[in-house]
């Protein structure tokens, strides 16, 4: 028999393991993230919301309430519970398909109104259920089912800062960091630090994590863990860019 | 919480809108989401004015998919919650409502239908029917009252919120541009004086006690794997809706027993055929009226047993057959004529409605 591996307390342990493909990083994110609700003791609070595309594997993942919604309204979903219901931790989970594209919109908008809900977007550079599509995300150079050729930052644009966009549309009381499945640690406190903002009500608080997604990347596990930590650090920089409270950003604390 | 809004029984004279705002009030709704758009915005001026003096709140959101998500996210937390919309507001609403649909969510949705399609005019029409009845994707699992008048958005809104908690299908109140800004006299009261119970809502989710430990997690989904468990959840839903559909159908009929020719219409413009009608009578002609109060579920039993016993029917509606079509569907198989008068995005006046029963009554 195999050892079970330690999962956090947050976590379903009935329906494990869990549905994505190996290697991909949401299965990292939401062990960081379900540790985060652990150490806060927050897991008889807390509805968890996720989006359409891999990121609605996860709306049984976890021992917590939950809804999935559609793609890119998992922002107005939590957004409208939390002003019902203040008294609850209304996460947000989405990629970056469904939170820097067809929900970018909602994203603004929480944002700008400072809504007390946390937003958590999985970077993958690339739309991955449905078959690795460009994003807002891709890579300039990156290869996908739609720029086949590499994407032409001429034509289509450069990788978008989601992260830093959102930070500089919050007002004071916005938490806002950038962390990857390369930092596991750092990424829990982020989340951790972002569901303190929420529950001490300071204001909106926003995580984008790097994540990885070796199936539609084509790429083996040294190359996989290389275009996280290279490739994708060159233009997304980890780090603490809103604290409320705080005037300046911290990149890669 | 707060005082009772509406305490005393009394008339007044007020626009639609503000009328959907009071009737939303008194129903016990804890939170409106909204977006402008003509001509609902004023049910948001009014609720936005009311909802703190009462311990309601309000949401303006960045846009009607967002103001429809959110009353989802204000249902599953427990709340009265609804939103209002018109026309193209109407069209990306539809996304949200079918999420509704799917995972039986009890939203209230006022619409205010406008000119059709694309932007048209602001003022007015009955082209939301078909998109309001069938929604998006879907089964078109939801319940859709079409008011004639002001006092009808007062009960029936007050009524939706019931009915959706009740029975768990998007509930829809569908008015127009002339109801939502022209002022009449109704009668504005407190449903729970007058014996209407006011459901309590339950929430879906946040319940007592930590998921897995003291209770199973509530998680809700919209996505399935299998076409068999597709299939499975919607002819559940289905067999549900129908079951209930007699008792959720409403309609108003004048004069039908013995007429030759029934002219049916819905909503503002059914005003129009019941003076059509009375004109029609004190002439001696046998004409009767049917409205459908309901437009989804349809009062499919009376329009069929009304096919099968007069000769002609008039369908009148300020749509190019979008009445007309859902009537058709159950008249199908009966040997009435069907005519029609189609005024899409335009109102209807009781003498053009007499001129048309005339030249249809003199045809052989």
């Amino acid at each position: 028999m195999q050892p079970v591996p330690a999962m956090p307390k947050s976590w379903r342990l009935d329906n494990k393991p869990h549905k994505f493909c190996p290697g991909c990083g949401h299965g990292l994110i939401l062990k960081c993230l379900g540790k985060a609700i652990d150490e806060l003791e927050i897991q008889s609070r807390v509805v968890y919301g996720c989006d359409i595309g891999c990121s609605l594997l996860s709306w049984d993942l976890f021992n917590l309430d939950a809804v999935q919604t559609h793609h890119g309204r998992t922002t107005p979903v939590m957004a409208g519970m939390k002003r019902a219901r203040p008294e609850l931790i209304c996460i947000a989970y989405m990629g970056d398909g469904g939170g820097y594209s067809i929900g970018v919109q909602h994203l603004v908008g929480a944002a700008m109104r400072n809504e007390k809900i946390t937003v958590i977007v999985a970077n993958n550079t690339q739309y991955a259920m449905t078959g690795g599509q460009m994003a807002p995300t891709t890579l300039p150079g990156q290869k996908t089912e739609t720029s086949p050729y590499g994407r032409d930052a001429e034509t289509t644009g450069l990788p978008f800062r989601g992260a830093e966009m959102i930070a500089a549309i919050v007002p004071e009381g916005a938490y806002v960091a950038r962390g990857s499945i390369s930092h596991l640690t750092q990424l829990t406190r982020f989340l951790k630090k972002a569901l303190k903002n929420q529950i001490d009500g300071h204001g909106f608080s926003f995580v984008e994590a790097l994540s990885a997604c070796p199936t539609n990347w084509r790429t083996d596990a040294a190359r996989t863990w290389e275009f996280v930590e290279k490739d994708m650090a060159e233009h997304f920089k980890r780090g603490e860019i809103k604290i409320p409270g705080k005037k300046e950003a911290v990149t890669d604390a | 919480m707060t005082e009772a809004p509406v305490i005393e029984e009394k008339r007044v004279f007020m626009t639609g809108n503000e009328v959907v705002a009071w009737a939303a009030l008194a129903a016990g709704a804890d939170i409106m989401y909204g977006y402008p758009i003509t001509p609902q915005n004023e049910v948001m001026h009014y609720w936005s004015r009311l909802a703190p003096r009462y311990g309601r709140n309000f949401l303006q959101t960045e846009d009607e998919l967002s103001a429809g998500f959110a009353t989802t996210g204000g249902v599953m937390a427990g709340s009265k919650a609804f939103t209002a919309t018109a026309g193209s507001g109407s069209v990306l609403m539809q996304e949200p409502m079918a999420m509704a649909e799917m995972m039986r969510l009890p939203t209230v949705t006022v619409v205010q239908q406008r000119g059709g399609p694309s932007t048209a005019t602001v003022i007015y029409s009955q082209q939301e029917v078909t998109l309001t009845t069938m929604g998006g994707n879907g089964e078109g699992i939801r319940v859709v009252y079409s008011t004639a008048g002001h006092q009808d958005l007062y009960d029936y809104t007050i009524k939706a919120f019931n009915i959706a908690w009740k029975y768990r299908f998007p509930t829809f109140v569908l008015g127009d541009g002339y109801q939502a800004k022209m002022r009449e006299p109704l009668t504005i009261y407190d449903p729970e004086r007058r014996g209407i119970k006011l459901l309590q809502p339950d929430p879906f989710v946040g319940g007592e006690g930590e998921p897995g430990r003291d209770r199973p997690p509530a998680q809700y989904r919209n996505t399935y794997n299998l076409e068999e468990e597709l299939y499975e959840k919607i002819m559940s839903d289905m067999r549900e809706f129908e079951e209930n559909s007699a008792d959720i159908a409403e309609y108003e009929s004048r004069h039908t027993e013995d007429a030759e020719l029934v002219i049916i219409a819905h909503g503002i413009v059914f005003r129009a055929v019941r003076e059509a009608v009375d004109n029609l009578r004190r002439q001696s002609l046998s004409v009767g009226a049917f409205r459908p109060v309901t437009l989804r579920p349809l009062p499919g039993g009376q329009i069929k047993e009304l096919a099968a016993r007069v000769k002609k029917i008039l369908v009148v509606e300020s749509a190019y057959g979008q009445i007309a079509r859902l009537v058709k569907e159950k008249v199908c198989g009966a040997a009435c004529e069907i005519y029609s008068m189609f005024k899409p995005g335009i109102g209807i006046a009781a003498a053009e409605v007499e001129m048309r029963a005339k030249e249809i009554l003199a045809k052989q």
